[in-house]
């Protein structure tokens, strides 16, 4: 068969059409012209056009975390790819699978300080899993499945495809390679048996064991949060999760202990602190989960299953750590459990003392007839969706922790998130994402005032793509987790931490073509949100909040699991300075 | 408050990677991001196709970071397999060093005298300077360069660290 040659920019379009892709969030420059022009003319692949890069690298891992589908970006040289580092760096640390195509300045003038050019393989080399400068279109082709299988498999994460202008132009043939083996990129998949039937010895001899689960088990696919479901059944233990691992078990299961850490509730960081056996599944052990290192789960063994070897023994001495697939090794845990026929544990003591903690209501807040509490807001967001199976987004702040503590959900890819990062505007652009890629669902971005400024461009972009996002911002007028660090760290000196000159976000919305809601009474609330529902197209509500509400329970900086601050009573608004240099 | 040290070892690792661009700025980098020390640093193509380098990394690290920094440069991509020399086993290393020493009067023979005892060969030789060309291990050559400083030193070249396992098995 003859193949016949194609230009670099063509060659790229058929590989992403070999590969599935159908949507790309991106924004045109002069490196990439050749690119967009293929675009324009093969028609097979939907461009969306974000108002900044930022927004593209969050609306891509908010259509990856939703669909399991690699997100794909396209941005031009210099600029476009420098804006673009914020998400990309984003997804590296919360392991999103994604590709970003940067334009280049053509081969001859790279390293000339052209026109718009930045040295991006040097910039995002320790902000990818791996990056390429692609000099030669006749391996554009082979590169780009590459960068997809590097994206997708293993650990996730996102891959940086630098295409200088002349390879975007210059021709070559391509064919589609057949499936990838890559001379040194082989992630390891299952476990050892042997490893396995020890984990599962452990866990029928442990008195007090927990399931710490992580993101992992979001990433090995729906089919990994099923598996611990059935794990959770067979062994009678309690499950907490991390940020990223919310919605692998339902929140309405019995087990479900909630979120652990910082900001984690009493009796999943009590139940950590005492427990004989912690078996981590793609939790990577994040200082926001342990707080003081030495003061971690003193008595427990732990055992840590992850795609990522150097997750393993990072931060906290593993007892038996093991590589693999959160899926692989769940579904192998099963098997030789019910092999062996192994009754369910006698946990009952255990959970005599987990409903001892449970009994705290750490979640519990003030009542308050004329203000918003936050936490209602949130409760009553739930309350009026949850039968619907949203997809939750956030910004990063107070209004994140308190859609992690009080939202509660029933199944995976619902919740995206900036956990790793902590990336203030991810909550708009990943909500676009996310909405393109479900689009009969209901998306709702839980935002801050502040946090939603950040991105707030990206209204046009839900607007022209007739995306019905809402928006929910808890307005409380501060950068409400700086503020409450100052008030717990900086005796309340709230140096730069209060929202002045906020726009009106209603008029805002009006002008961007969105419907714009405004609740300032706490007997507004349903209605204000049923309003926000019943609207199909974008919605932005500004929900005006108590303005010096914290959030609790709440670890502070470098203490112990057994030092949580449950209520304001204990907050005594200094630290010494080993706390205050902790992040 | 003050900041913290902890106690370090220090170790030789073998590192083999496709011979691609910006390898080694990956593998620098790496250690820079991290918070890691190198010591010293070689690489060199070792296959007929100059397909494959190895990278000879000497570091100074608390043993879990070690452990951190084997994991972590065998996650790179282009890294085939990452080795540390140092926990497995026996094993040699050698440096290369060219010393320039001032050479007149006394000194001439001292120096002659002292690269004889520590093998070094003369490869350059004015009537008033050598160029010494030493091989051996880190504590041989620091002793030689010392020793070297007292006769009239004027310059030197170290290549760093290559290592390799003893026995018949590779990396």
């Amino acid at each position: 068969m003859k193949v016949i040659e194609k230009s670099g920019a063509d060659i790229l379009v058929e590989a992403l059409c070999d590969l599935g892709v159908d949507v790309i969030f991106g924004y045109p420059g002069g490196a990439v012209l050749p690119i967009y022009d293929a675009l324009f003319r093969s028609k097979r692949i939907r461009h969306i056009l974000v108002r900044h890069e930022q927004a593209a690298t969050h609306a891509a891992e908010g259509y990856a975390r939703s669909t399991g589908k690699p997100g794909v970006v396209l941005v031009t040289s210099g600029p476009g790819a420098t804006n673009a580092v914020t998400g990309i760096t984003d997804a590296l640390l919360d392991s999103i699978p994604m590709v970003v195509i940067t334009g280049q300045v053509p081969t001859a003038l790279i390293g000339s300080d052209a026109f718009q050019e930045a040295d991006t393989i040097g910039i995002t080399r320790h902000c990818t899993k791996h990056n390429y400068l692609v000099k030669d279109p006749a391996i554009l082709g082979s590169v780009i499945h590459e960068a997809f299988h590097i994206a997708t498999s293993g650990r996730p994460g996102p891959v940086v495809v630098d295409i200088p202008k002349d390879v975007q132009v210059a021709t070559a043939k391509y064919q589609k390679p057949g499936p990838i083996q890559h001379k040194t990129y082989r992630p390891a998949l299952k476990a050892d048996r042997s490893e396995i039937e020890q984990l599962v010895d452990m866990l029928a001899a442990a008195e007090r064991p927990i399931f710490y689960t992580g993101g992992g088990v979001i990433n090995a696919g729906p089919a990994a949060s099923q598996l611990l479901i059935e794990l959770a059944r067979v062994t009678g233990a309690p499950v907490t999760s991390t940020l990223m691992g919310l919605g692998a078990l339902p929140a309405t299961s019995p087990q479900w202990l909630g979120m652990l850490g910082m900001h984690g509730t009493y009796e999943a960081n009590m139940a950590m602190n005492q427990a004989d056996l912690i078996v981590a599944i793609g939790a990577r052990f994040d200082d926001r989960v342990t707080g003081r290192l030495d003061a971690f789960s003193p008595n427990s063994r732990k055992v840590h299953i992850d795609i990522d070897r150097s997750s393993i023994n990072k931060t906290v001495r593993i007892d038996l750590g093991i590589v693999a697939d959160a899926g692989h090794a769940m579904e192998d845990m099963l098997r030789i459990w019910k092999a062996r026929q192994h009754p369910k544990p006698d946990t009952r003591e255990w959970w005599r003392r987990i409903e001892g903690w449970r009994a705290v209501q750490c979640l519990n807040f003030p009542k308050d007839d004329q203000v918003i509490m936050p936490q209602r807001a949130v409760r009553a967001l739930w309350e009026a969706t949850h039968a619907r199976d949203p997809i939750i987004t956030t910004e990063v702040g107070q209004h994140q922790m308190w859609a992690a503590q009080h939202f509660g959900f029933e199944k995976p890819n619902k919740w995206l998130t900036s956990g790793g990062l902590g990336t203030m505007g991810y909550g708009l652009p990943a909500a676009i994402g996310a909405q393109m890629g479900n689009p009969n669902a209901l998306v709702i971005d839980i935002a801050g005032e502040a946090s939603i400024q950040m991105n707030i461009q990206e209204l046009a972009t839900a607007t022209q793509y007739r995306l019905p996002v809402k928006v929910f911002i808890l307005n409380n007028e501060y950068m409400g987790m700086v503020r409450q660090w100052q008030e717990l760290t900086y005796e309340s000196r709230y140096a730069e931490s209060y929202s002045d000159s906020l726009p009106d976000f209603v008029k805002l919305a009006e002008a961007y073509g969105w419907k714009g809601i405004r609740i300032e009474h706490p007997d507004q609330l349903e209605q204000g949100i049923a309003d926000m529902l019943a609207h199909d197209g974008p919605v932005m509500v500004d929900c005006m909040v108590a303005k010096l509400a914290n959030c609790f329970p709440m670890i502070p900086s470098g203490a112990a699991h057994t030092d949580m601050i449950l209520q304001a009573n204990e907050v005594s608004g200094t630290m010494d300075d080993e706390a205050k240099a902790l992040v | 408050m003050h900041i913290k040290s902890e106690t370090a070892e220090r170790h030789t690792l073998a590192v083999i990677v496709d011979n691609e661009p910006g390898i080694l700025a990956r593998i620098a980098g790496l250690f820079t991001a991290r918070g890691y020390n190198i010591e010293s640093l070689t690489v060199s193509e070792i296959t007929a196709d100059k397909a494959v380098s190895r990278i000879t990394i000497v570091t100074s690290a608390s043993k879990p970071m070690l452990e951190q920094i084997v994991a972590q440069l065998d996650r790179l991509v282009p890294v085939h397999t990452v080795r540390d020399l140092t926990a497995e086993g026996p094993h040699v290393e050698r440096e290369l060093a060219l010393v320039k020493v001032r050479g007149t009067g006394d000194h001439r023979i001292e120096a002659l005298r002292l690269a004889d005892v520590y093998r070094a060969r003369v490869v350059d030789a004015t009537t008033s300077s050598f160029v010494f060309e030493v091989t051996g291990g880190i504590e041989k050559i620091d002793k030689f360069v010392e020793l070297m400083g007292e006769v009239g030193l004027i310059e030197v070249a170290r290549t760093g660290i290559v290592a390799i396992a003893r026995g018949k098995d590779a990396a």
